[in-house]
């Protein structure tokens, strides 16, 4: 299918005059051309500027320009006491907010010294898997909107409805909920929230499964994603991944089997594992997360049992609003903790939490005042971005696509 | 209870004991290695600029200490100090599940050696430190500017960069493009210091020499 056309091809008769000089050979580079995707683009996940050199429609180089969401997140908390400083935590991952806010309260948790009540670990452990399911309910449905399935993101909302509607009732929140804080959880469960949660574990199961049926053999699916964007393990383990990306490497590591905090040391479950590093195997990390966090749910509410849901040092956690309205002392310390705070003493602390998307920690220095000295955010999503240059090259166009989809990027952590 | 109990605490102790062992190893065999110790439950590493690549190397590659990840690079400013800032790199393994945390320190001229042949990962982090803090890194091949705008100046991070930058941006409607003006506050900008003795005054205004000799406490601010 070659319309090259060859002088010796051409009758002499038809050839022009000047013949001979169209001889010469001329060597005429093309260029790869550049193209711009995003930051507007809906497959972008947000705000990316993706400056793909195209050859063809074979992918080159992949720049990725980060920062259009950068707000100082950083700078900000060094300015706050640290109970303020906790809001800013549920608007960097703004699709698992509570696991970012687990990760701040355990890293002053741990600088001040203080060990939580039972209950409110169960409560932490709890909310932070239904944040998993939240999460890769978004992840998983919009992956399938990137690679063209409709309909689990149709499905999809409805669930993550109903797990926005537990954090309505725990925190009053939908999204940013402000809920785990240092020396515990802002609030106990109300009357009637753990039934409901144990009747929407007995369900959930479900509508996973039938989630598998539009995706997991889907033949369109499996053509967009097996063998796409394959990272072995060492380039996994050179290039910073954690959580389902790693895992998807065949690297069977989690923090919270590894490292356990709060109480992921007192309920079992199991870490899925796959070898290849594809984008396939990726998808069906996430689905195998969701089954084990739905066990885990279930565990947590068999094992919860009424109890104080925070620590009792008032230097530390709010007194109860009813004895604000008797006690002097409850009042003083209401007044002094949301306007001073709390004095954290001088130390630094990286700890790190296994968010839905990976290692999520937090880098915390204190100096002994009210304030972090320095509150180094470590994002999962930077270094999954940052490979993106190795994981699509020589991929089609759309296979980039597929390949954001799969490493699961909110840009409210990675440019803080 | 009390027998998990013990048993976390047995865990706990054996896991510091590990860590005490490494770091009784690094600051004893290893060359240029100002100070490795556990620092609340973690195992700390100070060391210099010029050793930091033979240390690294050692940390990725030596068996004991196998560390496969640099999870994080972070800068801390301390303006006070002669090299005033501190790269803390995070790393972790986990072949071993352990976490090292290696220190260097610098100022705003002598860079830092880069790291990004030892894991891949490194770049972006030693870019993001850069952009935030003006630390350099020599061996670094794309040492640009990542978080901020695009032709931002300053440092943000650094203790001496206000809260609210020097620059403020907004749609020129005349001009029809989004214009950079220095920023202007409607207010000066607050911040508020709400330190005080948690117990009450213990001074009373004008009592403070008397009261720093009676008690030993230094003056309040």
């Amino acid at each position: 299918m070659s319309d090259i056309v060859l002088h010796k091809d051409i009758p002499e008769t038809l050839l022009p005059a000047d013949a001979a000089a169209g001889a010469e050979t001329r060597t005429v580079e093309i260029d790869s051309h550049a193209l711009n995707f995003g930051p507007q683009h809906p497959s972008a996940h947000g705000v990316l500027r993706l400056v793909l050199e195209m050859e063809g429609e074979v992918v080159a180089r992949a720049i990725p320009h980060i920062g259009l969401l950068h707000r100082g997140t950083e700078k900000l908390i060094e300015y706050k006491t640290y109970p303020k400083a906790l809001p800013y935590f549920d608007r960097l991952d703004y699709v698992s907010p509570m696991c970012e806010e687990q990760a701040f309260a355990l890293a002053t948790e741990k600088l001040l010294g203080i060990d939580i009540p039972d209950r409110a670990k169960w409560i932490r452990v709890m909310f932070a898997e239904l944040t998993r399911i939240l999460n890769h309910i978004l992840n998983l449905t919009s992956f399938g909107l990137d690679c063209g399935a409709l309909t689990p993101a149709l499905w999809g909302y409805e669930e993550r409805e109903k797990l926005i509607e537990f954090y309505e009732a725990a925190s009053g929140a939908r999204f940013h909920a402000n809920y785990f804080r240092p020396g515990g959880v802002a609030r106990d469960l109300p009357a009637g929230l753990e039934e409901r949660i144990g009747e929407w574990a007995r369900q959930f199961p479900k509508w996973i499964d039938d989630l598998e049926t539009l995706l997991t053999n889907n033949r369109i699916w499996k053509q967009r994603t097996v063998g796409i964007g394959v990272f072995t393990t060492e380039q996994a383990l050179s290039w910073g991944f954690s959580g389902p990306c790693l895992r998807a490497s065949g690297v069977p590591w989690d923090l919270r089997r590894a490292q356990p905090y709060d109480n992921y040391d007192k309920v079992e479950f199991n870490i899925p594992v796959t070898r290849q590093g594809d984008c396939y195997d990726r998808y069906l990390i996430r689905v195998a997360e969701m089954r084990e966090s739905v066990r885990i749910v279930e565990q947590c509410l068999a094992k919860m049992r009424p109890g104080p849901i925070k620590i009792q040092d008032h230097k530390i956690t709010p007194p109860p609003r009813r004895e604000m309205k008797r006690s002097m002392e409850a009042l003083i310390h209401h007044f002094k903790l949301f306007t001073e705070g709390y004095h954290v003493p001088p130390g630094a602390t990286y700890t790190a939490v296994e968010s839905p998307k990976g290692e999520f920690g937090v880098y915390l220095v204190a100096d002994g005042s009210n304030r972090p000295y320095r509150c180094k955010i470590r994002p999962t999503g930077f270094a999954h971005l940052q490979a993106i240059d190795e994981m699509s090259r020589r991929h089609m166009l759309a296979d980039a696509v597929a390949i954001i989809g799969s490493l699961d990027l909110v840009f409210g952590e990675i440019d803080r | 209870m009390a027998d998990n109990g013990n048993d976390l605490v047995a865990g706990a102790t054996r896991a510091r004991g590990a860590l005490g062992s490494l770091a009784f190893a690094l600051s004893t065999a290893v060359p240029g290695i100002r100070s490795a110790a556990i620092e609340g439950g973690e195992l700390v590493v100070r060391t210099t600029r010029d050793r930091l690549i033979p240390l690294m190397t050692l940390l990725r590659d030596d068996p004991r200490y196998a560390c496969e990840q640099m999870m994080d690079l972070c800068g801390v400013d301390f303006p006070d100090r002669a090299e005033r800032f501190e790269i803390v790199y995070n790393l972790l393994s986990v072949s071993r599940n352990h976490r090292i945390r290696v220190v260097v320190t610098t100022d705003e001229t002598s860079p830092v050696p880069s790291v990004h042949l030892l894991w891949a990962a490194a770049t972006w982090w030693e870019r993001e430190c850069y952009d935030m803090f003006g630390v350099l890194f020599s061996g670094q091949p794309d040492l640009r500017r990542i978080l901020t705008d695009y032709g931002f100046e300053g440092h943000p991070l650094r203790k001496d960069f206000p809260l609210t930058g020097y620059v403020e941006v907004r749609y020129d409607e005349d001009r029809r493009q989004v214009v950079y003006e220095p920023v202007k506050l409607t207010q000066d900008f607050r911040n508020f210091d709400f330190e005080s003795p948690w117990e009450g005054i213990l001074t009373l205004p004008g009592d403070e020499k008397a009261h720093e000799t009676r008690q030993g406490l230094k003056l309040p601010r």
